[in-house]
């Protein structure tokens, strides 16, 4: 494949991030995709827009996020600095927040009344449900009856911020069948709602969009780094499902080639088998959910179910422009399984005193693994894209304590 | 005249079944019989995202039954090999139907006699997924017209649109409530006015009045929830009342006019 000029400058007019993204929607849709484009374009050159959003993620949300030092956790690992990008400390606890208060300021200037939106681990559903009551909006949010078992704490979040939380039976009842449910809501209520969705994927443009949005996170941190070091890392790392936070934070340091980037799948038990949510390590590229991408399927292109010990990670696609970044050969990939993730849970939790949510825990686990591979002088940044609180009752299951 | 345009010289029934839900050879002998002039044959996939709860209770037991891509061609072979002169269409989601590549797919659907592919999430935009290698084979893409196709889009719809328009008449999934008369009324002049192509008209249609009703105004009606909701509840009993329910749908469409 050619080399861009740029790696910054996708996706092309229609949507495409070189063979990957589009709008593969039901025509009923397409209408309105195409509304919300026109819109996006107006806002992005409105700075009234931009004001307000900017306005929203530094008195309500809480940016810019704290870029930290984790000094013993490097010399625990006895190689390359650690840094953190601490997302997990935005209100709501994750990074959604920012994507949803982006959109929800474009939902009103659309004039939509009411929202929808999917959510796996009740992070993106937690940030919607607040975006919601913040403005006043009613809001439902599809979730696997799966996902409503092992998150009961965000479901009680959400009902709390006064959303109606729906429990979806279809299919596995996880993430994948909670955005089908949306889609469904959202062909036949079109005139009034407009649909939140969680991460880099879906139909153009919300690829895009959401990009955009979460790229807060890289540009703040790239400018953090510069102002305390003089220097940009040597290597970025994020955890994906769908891959916002990745995106977020890799996408304004693009075009820096001396910076190597990592984005981190959920391997499960195993890539060996075939429980584990890796889609560009396990997948073949494929069309669901509006977008091509990378996708976990048989060989009739039937999607198969992906594990993880993330509810926020097992979703069997991911945004397209990651699948654009891993065939350019931009962006690295791994993938780390439960075990290792729980691993560096823990890690965490006892060098910096700082609980993570199990997606960056992901994370963590790789930079673990890169940490000692590198000089002293190297550096590497994190991301830490949400706290661990959701979780505690998973991860006490898994370690055989009884809470 | 193609198998297609030939059925849709008078007002037609479309009737819509799975493949792989029950025993879909006699399903189909059924709908035949009981006076179906066009076969719209469903795909099973895992994540049919614009069907209501029959068809995708219908998914799942087609699959759940071990349904794979091999065994719809194959029964849309048998079908053909059985009518040769009853048009049949294949409708689904665009995973499947590219999973082993667009021509490969198309050369599939002219081996085995498929007329035409309704393929719900690949709209004109996306048109060179799979809209060309159909058209190489001479398979009939046939797109979807919706409440929300305005006036300024139906061009771009139309435009490489064969076999004939599929007017959804409901903003919504499959299997719910149907539009009022009167908005069927006025779209279905708007298409006609637009394009040459029939115009079938699906989405909540259950009963042999509602279908009358849109006969004299179109040149086709779908009718699938209603016959996939008769497989579910009668399983392998279920061509006595498709047939019986085809009959009563053809009867009124036939002699609506």
């Amino acid at each position: 494949m050619d080399s861009p000029n740029s790696f910054r400058n996708q996706p092309d007019e229609r949507g495409h991030f070189g063979d990957f993204g589009g709008r593969y929607v039901a025509e009923t849709l397409m209408p309105l995709i195409l509304d919300l484009e026109r819109e996006y374009r107006t806002a992005q050159s409105d700075p009234a827009f931009q004001a307000e959003f900017d306005d929203l993620l530094e008195h309500y949300v809480g940016r810019p996020s704290p870029l930290y030092f984790a000094k013993r956790l490097t010399e625990a690992l006895g190689g390359a600095q650690v840094w953190f990008k601490r997302d997990e400390l935005n209100h709501t606890g994750a990074h959604k927040i920012n994507n949803c208060i982006g959109q929800i300021l474009l939902a009103i200037r659309m004039g939509k009344t009411r929202i929808i939106a999917e959510t796996g681990a009740g992070q993106h559903g937690v940030a919607t449900a607040t975006v919601c009551a913040r403005f006043g909006l009613p809001c439902v949010i599809y979730m696997g009856a799966t996902d409503v078992e092992r998150q009961q704490p965000n479901v009680f979040r959400m009902k709390l911020l006064g959303a109606e939380v729906v429990p979806v039976t279809s299919g596995a009842a996880t993430l994948k069948d909670a955005m089908n449910e949306g889609l469904r809501d959202w062909v036949a209520n079109v005139h009034d709602t407009f649909y939140i969705i969680g991460t880099a994927a879906g139909p153009h443009p919300y690829p895009e969009l959401v990009r955009d949005f979460q790229s807060v996170i890289g540009k703040e941190a790239r400018a953090q780094m510069l102002d305390r070091t003089g220097r940009l890392p040597d290597l970025l790392i994020a955890c994906i499902g769908g891959g916002s936070n990745a995106l977020g934070l890799f996408h304004p340091f693009l075009d820096d080639p001396e910076v190597r980037m990592l984005g981190v799948e959920a391997a499960g038990y195993g890539l060996d088998g075939d429980q584990h949510a890796a889609s560009l390590l396990g997948g073949a590229p494929g069309i669901l959910h509006g977008n091509k991408t990378y996708l976990l399927q048989d060989e009739d292109g039937q999607i198969t179910e992906g594990h993880s010990i993330s509810a926020g990670l097992d979703y069997p696609g991911i945004g397209p422009e990651h699948a654009w970044l891993k065939d350019t050969g931009r962006v690295e990939y791994t993938a780390i399984t439960d075990d290792e993730a729980l691993d560096g849970f823990q890690l965490l939790c006892r060098t910096e005193g700082i609980i993570p949510a199990l997606e960056p825990s992901h994370a963590l686990a790789a930079v673990a693994k890169q940490a000692k591979e590198m000089p002293e002088e190297s550096v590497i940044l994190a991301n830490l894209c949400g706290r661990g609180d959701k979780d505690i009752f998973t991860v006490a299951e898994k370690l055989g304590v009884e809470i | 005249m193609t198998r297609l345009s030939s059925a849709f010289s008078s007002p037609a029934l479309v009737a819509f079944i799975t493949a792989g839900d029950g025993d879909t050879a006699a399903n189909l002998d059924a709908l035949v019989e009981g006076g179906a002039d066009v076969i719209e044959l469903g795909m099973p996939f895992t994540d049919p995202m614009a069907d209501g709860p029959a068809i995708q209770a219908a998914n799942i037991r087609s699959l759940d039954a071990g349904t794979t891509t091999a065994d719809v061609i194959a029964i849309a072979a048998v079908f053909r090999d059985r009518y040769p002169e009853v048009p049949l269409v294949l409708m689904g989601y665009a995973n499947p139907m590219v999973r082993r590549g667009a021509a490969w797919f198309a050369a599939e659907c002219k081996r085995c006699g498929v007329d035409g592919v309704i393929c719900v999430d690949i709209p004109p935009e996306e048109d060179a997924e799979l809209g060309p290698s159909l058209r190489t084979m001479d398979i009939a893409p046939i797109r979807l017209a919706t409440p929300t196709t305005d006036a300024k889009r139906l061009p771009q719809v139309l435009q490489g649109s064969d076999g004939f328009l599929y007017y959804v008449s409901v903003a919504g999934i499959t299997g719910k409530q149907q539009a009022a008369q009167a908005s069927i009324e006025e779209a279905v002049a708007r298409l006609k006015s637009a394009t040459d192509l029939p115009v079938a008209v699906g989405f909540g249609v259950r009963t042999p009045e509602q279908a009358a009703d849109i006969a004299r105004v179109a040149d086709g009606v779908v009718v699938g929830s209603a016959l996939v909701e008769l497989v579910g509840r009668h399983g392998k009993d279920a061509p006595d009342a498709l047939r019986e329910l085809t009959s009563a749908l053809a009867d009124a469409v036939h002699t609506a006019r």
